[in-house]
C-alpha cells in the first residue's frame, strides 16, 4: 500500500499558519454576527427606556398633530389579541397536517406535495401573506367590513402555519415507533393512539415549536398593514380595525415627530421583550420534553 | 392469563373486535387529516390564482414583459415599469448575499468545529437572537443609528475607492448598501442555522480520517468538512436570498424609496417589496395601479418559490446524504 505517500507532509510552518489564520477567521467572523445583536439591543435599552412610564402602556395614540401623543396600550393589546385568534386558528391546522404527515403520509406523492409545499411557503414574503388576505378579504369587504383585525390574525395565521407544521412533523417524528406498535398492540385505533399516546409524548414539542411561530407573529409588520391597518382607540373586537405594535413602530418611525419617534423606541422595546419571553417560554417547555 | 375467560363472546361480537361505530372512527380520522392537509394545497393555488387576476388590470394595460424590463415607474402618468424595482431588489439581495454568507457559514463552522463544547449552546442561542428581532426594529435601528453612524465611512470609501465601478460621488443617507447591510444581519440567523444543520451531517469518519492523516484543523475543514457540505451551504445561502428578497419593512424604512436605478452604491433606491408596502393605500381606488402592485407581488412570489423549490432540494439531498453515510455499519456509536 503506498498510504504513506498519500498521506499529508509533516507539519510545515506554512501550514501551521495558515491553520491559526483560519481559526482566527472564523472566530472573528462569529464575533462579527454577533456586534450588531448587540448595538441593536444596547440602542432598544438605551433609547426605549426613557420612552417607558406607567402612561406609555396605559393610554392609547391621541393622534393630536400637536402636543401629548399618548402610549401604546391599544397596539399592545391589539397585537396580542390578533395573535392569539391567529394561534388559534393556525396551531390546530398545523399540527393536523403534521400528524397526517407523520401518522398517514410518511410515503406516497400526495404527502409529498403536502410537505413541499409547506417547505415552500415558509419562504413567502410575508407581505405577500397579506397581499393574499386584501384581495381576498379586504378589497371584498368581507364579513361587512374592509378592514378588520379578524383578516390581519388570518393573514398572521397564514405565516404561522408553515412553521408550526414544520416544527410539529419534526417532534412527532421523534416519538418512538415502539411507543405506537405497543399501543396499537394492545388494540388500541388509531385515531386513540394518535390522541392519547402521540399526541401527549410530543406534547412540549409542539408547544415549543408553536410558540417560535407566535413570537415571529407578533414581529411582523407587512401582513398588518393592509388587512388590520392602523387606530388610535383600544378595541376588543376584532371585526373593527386593529392597532397593532410593529404597525405603530412603523408608523411613527415615518412622522417627522420627535414624540413619535420616542415613542417608536418605547414600542420597539416592549415589542421585542414580548417576542423574547415568548422565545424563552418556548425554551424552557422544551428542556421538559423526553424526547430528543 | 386470566383474561383468557370462557366468555369470550359478549352480543354475539368478540370483545377483541371494535363496534362498527368505532370501527367507522379510524377513517374519519384520516380523512380529517387528509382534508387539513388538503387545505394547505388548495389554499395556495387559490391565492394564485386570485392575484393573477387581480393583476390582470395591470399586466394587460402594461404588457407582462414591459412591466418587467421598462425603467419607467411612474403611477401618477400610469407608467409601470417595474425594472427599477427589480433591479433595486436584485441589488440589495446580492449585498446581503456578499456580506451575510460568509459571516454565517464562518460562524457555522466556529460553532460547530472549532467552538469548546461549552459555548456552542449559548453561542447558537446568540445567534438565533438575531431571528428574534423583528423587520421593523431593524428598520427603526437601521435609520436612527446605521445611517447617521455609516454615513462618514460610506462618504469616506466613495471618495477613496472612487475608480472602483459603481464607487464615487455623493452618498445618499438611506441608500442600497445600508438596505443590503440590514439584510445581511437578517438573513444571519437563517444561513447559519442550515448551514450548522448540513455541517453536523458531515460523517465523523471523513473528519477523523482527515486529521489521522495528518490534517490541521482547518485543512480538515477544507478538505473533508467543506467539500462534503458545499451542496447544503448553497442551499442554505439560497434560503437566505429567498429571505433578503422578500423582506419588506426594514428595507422600506432605508432604501429611501426612490423609485429610480441608483447610479453607485450609495445611491437611494427601491424595491418590489417595499413599492406594495408604501403605493398600497394610494393605489386602493385605481383598479391598474392596485394591479400593478399586485403584479409585484406575483413576481416576489414566484420568485422565492422558485429559489426556495431550489435551495430545499438542496437542503434535503445534502442532509439526505449525511444520513445514509452516518446508518453504514462500523461508523461506530453516532
Amino acid at each position: 500500500m503506498s498510504a504513506a505517500t498519500t498521506a499529508l507532509a509533516p507539519l510545515s510552518g506554512r501550514r501551521r499558519a495558515a491553520d491559526k489564520v483560519m481559526r482566527a477567521v472564523l472566530a472573528i467572523g462569529t464575533l462579527v454576527a454577533l456586534v450588531p445583536l448587540v448595538l441593536v439591543i444596547y440602542y432598544l435599552l438605551k433609547k426605549g427606556l426613557g420612552a417607558w412610564s406607567w402612561g406609555f402602556f396605559t393610554t392609547d395614540p391621541t393622534g393630536n398633530f400637536l402636543g401629548d401623543q399618548g402610549g401604546v396600550k391599544s397596539a399592545l393589546l391589539g397585537t396580542i389579541e390578533m395573535v392569539l385568534l391567529a394561534s388559534l386558528i393556525a396551531i390546530p391546522i398545523g399540527w393536523g397536517v403534521g400528524l397526517y404527515l407523520v401518522e398517514f403520509g410518511r410515503t406516497g406523492r400526495f404527502a409529498a406535495a403536502v410537505r413541499y409545499f409547506v417547505d415552500v411557503m415558509t419562504g413567502v414574503p410575508s407581505i405577500v401573506f397579506g397581499l393574499f388576505i386584501y384581495v381576498t378579504l379586504v378589497l371584498s369587504g368581507w364579513g361587512g367590513s374592509s378592514f378588520a383585525g379578524w383578516k390581519g390574525s388570518v393573514a398572521l395565521a397564514l405565516l404561522m402555519l408553515p412553521v408550526v407544521t414544520r416544527s410539529a412533523e419534526v417532534v412527532l417524528l421523534l416519538v418512538p415507533d415502539g411507543l405506537r406498535e405497543a399501543a396499537l398492540a394492545l388494540g388500541t385505533p388509531r385515531w386513540r393512539v394518535t390522541m392519547k399516546v402521540v399526541l401527549p409524548t410530543a406534547l412540549p414539542g409542539l408547544v415549543t415549536g408553536s410558540l417560535l411561530a407566535v413570537a415571529r407573529a407578533a414581529g411582523e409588520t407587512a401582513p398588518l398593514l393592509f388587512t388590520a391597518t392602523i387606530v388610535n382607540g383600544t378595541t376588543f373586537n376584532l371585526g373593527d380595525r386593529m392597532n397593532s405594535l410593529p404597525v405603530q413602530i412603523y408608523t411613527d418611525v415615518g412622522s417627522p415627530n420627535d414624540q413619535l419617534v420616542q415613542r417608536a423606541w418605547g414600542a420597539a422595546l416592549a415589542l421585542v421583550t414580548l417576542i423574547l419571553l415568548t422565545t424563552l417560554a418556548a425554551r424552557l417547555i422544551s428542556r421538559r420534553s423526553r424526547l430528543s | 392469563m386470566a383474561a383468557t375467560t370462557p366468555d369470550v363472546r359478549t352480543g354475539g361480537r368478540s370483545i377483541l373486535e371494535r363496534s362498527p361505530s368505532a370501527r367507522r372512527a379510524d377513517p374519519m380520522f384520516r380523512v380529517l387529516l387528509v382534508g387539513l392537509a388538503g387545505l394547505i394545497l388548495a389554499l395556495i393555488a387559490f391565492f394564485f390564482v386570485y392575484l393573477i387576476t387581480k393583476a390582470q388590470p395591470a399586466l394587460s394595460h402594461q404588457g407582462v414583459f414591459s412591466f418587467l424590463f421598462t425603467n419607467d415607474w411612474n403611477p401618477s402618468k400610469a407608467i409601470y415599469g417595474a425594472w427599477p424595482l427589480v433591479v433595486g431588489t436584485l441589488i440589495t439581495a446580492a449585498i446581503a448575499l456578499v456580506i451575510g454568507v460568509p459571516v454565517a457559514v464562518a460562524t457555522a463552522l466556529f460553532i460547530t468545529e472549532l467552538a469548546p463544547r461549552r459555548v456552542r449552546g449559548p453561542l447558537t442561542v446568540l445567534v438565533e437572537l438575531l431571528a428574534a428581532v423583528p423587520s421593523v426594529v431593524y428598520g427603526l435601528w437601521g435609520i436612527f443609528v446605521l445611517i447617521p453612524k455609516l454615513k462618514p465611512a460610506e462618504q469616506w470609501f466613495s471618495d477613496t475607492f472612487s475608480f472602483l465601478p459603481f464607487i464615487g460621488g455623493n452618498v445618499a443617507g438611506p441608500n442600497y448598501f445600508i438596505a443590503g447591510l440590514i439584510l445581511a444581519i437578517m438573513i444571519l440567523p437563517i444561513v447559519s442555522a442550515i448551514s450548522r444543520e448540513v455541517i453536523s451531517t458531515v460523517p465523523p469518519d471523513l473528519k477523523e480520517a482527515s486529521l489521522a492523516l495528518g490534517a490541521t484543523r482547518w485543512e480538515m475543514i477544507r478538505m473533508a468538512v467543506l467539500p462534503y457540505a458545499r451542496s447544503g451551504i448553497t442551499g442554505a445561502a439560497m434560503l437566505g436570498l429567498g429571505r433578503a428578497i422578500g423582506e419588506t419593512i426594514a428595507v422600506t424604512l432605508v432604501i429611501g424609496n426612490s423609485p429610480t436605478i441608483g447610479k453607485q452604491l450609495f445611491d437611494q433606491g427601491y424595491t418590489l417589496a417595499a413599492v406594495i408596502a408604501n403605493e398600497f393605500g394610494e393605489a386602493a381606488n385605481d383598479k391598474i395601479h392596485a394591479g400593478a402592485l399586485f403584479a409585484a407581488g406575483l413576481v416576489l412570489f414566484l420568485l422565492t418559490l422558485v429559489i426556495n423549490a431550489l435551495a430545499r432540494g438542496l437542503v434535503r439531498r445534502a442532509e439526505k446524504k449525511g444520513q445514509t453515510v452516518t446508518v453504514v455499519p462500523g461508523t461506530g456509536a453516532a
